[in-house]
């Protein structure tokens, strides 16, 4: 059994969402759990659920976008080059106001002091699982 | 945790959920705000999709024929003024479910089939964001101001509010109206102002700030007296202009857009005020809208920090320019919610808040506030919570109570036991 992230203390229930390959590299699902939402992303090969519920207004916050962060690279005399989407640096976009988060901490681009509220994602026998 | 039982989680398919505003309308739920009575002072309608109804308005035959002689595309890009920039970042931010949107239209159940698309895809977003009442404004319209000929102004300002007052609004008693006057030709205000007020839904009027008319002119007069003597709020919507000189200089939208709003809000409330219109016109109620609150106090400072100095410039004023402004109403939308609970708290207090904010969601526009954006604010009272997303604007515009739930129930939003 592979874990992929630490769990929010509290009980929680344990769901079956998909097998693992329907998880695209850089992409996710979003799992309707009855009395919550979680999405289930990929990225390099590990897995980060979230709940769909955005901290600035609610908004469905996993059902957005899943882009590098916007770097801005500048040259030795400090003038702008060019504009790059870091893959690196994966961010979580809320599709409602567009905050933007960090995938692998859940953190607020912006603050890192508010965080998205994250769940524990099991792989096992090739299913994923989610214990909300 | 239990793992002895095992549940199958049901995976929505692309991550989209049912409607754009699923989560809106759980929290409204969980809030208890479909009994509480909201009034939305400012949401918006895509007009441009509905220009083949909105054209049969237009009484110049030569103008009527340009619009209908061009695709829908070629009237937004060549025959209303232009707002550059991209609200959507690069496609981060999901277009709402307004009519007309890209995506993301409402699902509507058999009643919504018989209302005009308009107003029962905004009935729809009302029921799920728990609004009874909604004032609805245009959207490329706002930008009617700049447009340099003033007979298409005049002749598109017109059949606008034809379409909004006489198809749209009568649809149901929820939908609101304050048609938009061409504030240029003060005769055609009092034609619009004599054709619109008292119309069933009508609550007001409404001034783009994209527009550079010198409202303290004389000319003007008779257009502030015809509200006057009805004693109608008149309020000033103001919108971003990326193109201005000013905002030229900067390289996003971002900055464009955030300055621009309160930068002729703030343009506009200097020139009421300074020229004395609240003293000579007592009984209009004025009003600024989608600009925030921030500019507000700091206004408030500038202006009476001046006025102390050179009051001769304004002899009109029998009090300091912010004790005016104090009496003048703000839509909230954006809330700006400070980093500490105590600075929102001190930015309402320094405006006169509590009495004069009217909660607006400006919904489907990408920048909307749910009415939770207020609700949750934790220095408010229970009291101000409650006459800012609604009991201010009841007075204001004399509405009377909606029925407890109403917006849960109008046009099939789904049960309260569905939302979670
Ligand atoms: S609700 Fe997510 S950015 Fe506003």
């Amino acid at each position: 059994m592979e874990n992929h992230t630490t769990t929010d203390p509290g009980v929680a229930q344990r769901y079956r969402v998909c097998a693992v390959e329907e998880i695209a590299e850089n992409g996710g699902v979003l799992a309707d759990l009855g009395h919550r939402e979680v999405g289930v992303f990929k990225h390099k090969g590990r897995l980060y659920a979230y709940d769909n519920r955005c901290i600035h207004q609610g908004g469905p916050v996993c059902s957005g976008e899943l882009l590098g962060a916007t770097k801005l690279e500048l040259d030795e005399g400090k003038q702008a080059r060019r504009e790059i989407l870091d893959e690196d640096e994966m961010r979580l976009v809320c599709p409602w106001h567009g905050w933007e988060f960090d995938l692998l901490s859940g953190q607020a681009a912006h603050d890192r002091r508010y965080r998205l509220r994250r769940f524990n994602v099991t792989v096992e026998d090739g299913v994923v699982y989610v214990d909300a | 945790m239990s793992t002895d039982t095992i549940l199958q989680a049901r995976v929505l398919p692309n991550r989209r959920q049912d409607h754009y505003l699923v989560n809106a309308e759980r929290e409204a739920q969980q809030r208890g705000l479909f009994d509480v009575p909201i009034v939305d002072c400012d949401s918006h309608c895509y007009e441009t999709v509905c220009f083949p109804e909105i054209v049969a308005y237009i009484e110049s035959p030569n103008v009527r024929r340009s619009f209908q002689f061009t695709s829908l595309e070629s009237i937004q890009a060549n025959l209303i003024p232009q707002n550059l920039g991209d609200r959507n970042v690069g496609g981060r931010l999901h277009p709402g479910g307004g009519y007309g949107a890209q995506e993301g239209a409402y699902p509507l159940d058999e009643r919504g089939a018989n209302l005009h698309p308009v107003a029962a895809t905004t009935l729809r977003s009302m029921d799920a964001l728990a609004i009874d009442y909604t004032i609805l404004f245009p959207t490329p319209m706002l930008n009617i101001g700049l447009h340099p000929d003033y007979d298409m102004q005049n002749e598109l300002t017109w059949a606008f509010n034809r379409w909004l007052v006489e198809d749209v609004i009568p649809n149901d008693d929820r939908l609101l109206s304050m048609p938009l006057l061409p504030i240029h030709d003060p005769e055609q205000c009092l034609r619009h102002i004599q054709a619109f007020s008292g119309r069933p839904g009508v609550v007001g009027f409404m001034v783009t700030c994209l527009q550079y008319q010198p409202l303290h002119r004389n000319v003007y007069m008779k257009v502030f007296d015809a509200l006057n003597e009805r004693g109608l709020p008149l309020a000033f919507h103001s919108a971003p202009n990326w193109t201005e000189r000013p905002f030229a200089v900067l390289d996003s939208f971002l900055g464009a857009h955030a300055l621009g709003f309160p930068f002729y809000a703030m343009v506009h409330m200097t020139n009421v005020v300074l020229s004395g219109l609240p003293e000579r016109f007592p009984n209009i109620k004025w009003m600024f809208m989608e600009a925030g609150q921030a500019w507000v106090p700091f206004t408030i400072a500038r202006l009476d920090n001046e006025y102390k100095q050179r009051s001769s410039e304004a002899p009109l004023l029998k009090r300091l320019p912010g004790e005016y402004i104090r009496d003048f109403y703000f839509t909230t939308q954006p809330f700006e919610s400070h980093d500490r609970a105590s600075d929102t708290r001190a930015m309402i207090d320094m405006m006169n808040g509590s009495q004069t904010l009217l909660y607006a969601s400006d919904y489907p526009h990408q920048d909307f506030d749910t009415p939770a954006a207020i609700w949750d604010q934790p220095r408010f009272t229970e009291e101000e919570r409650r006459a800012i997303v609604g009991g201010n604007a009841m007075k204001l515009f004399e509405l009377s109570s909606p029925p407890a739930g109403v917006s849960a129930h109008a046009t099939g939003a789904r049960d309260a036991e569905d939302v979670r």
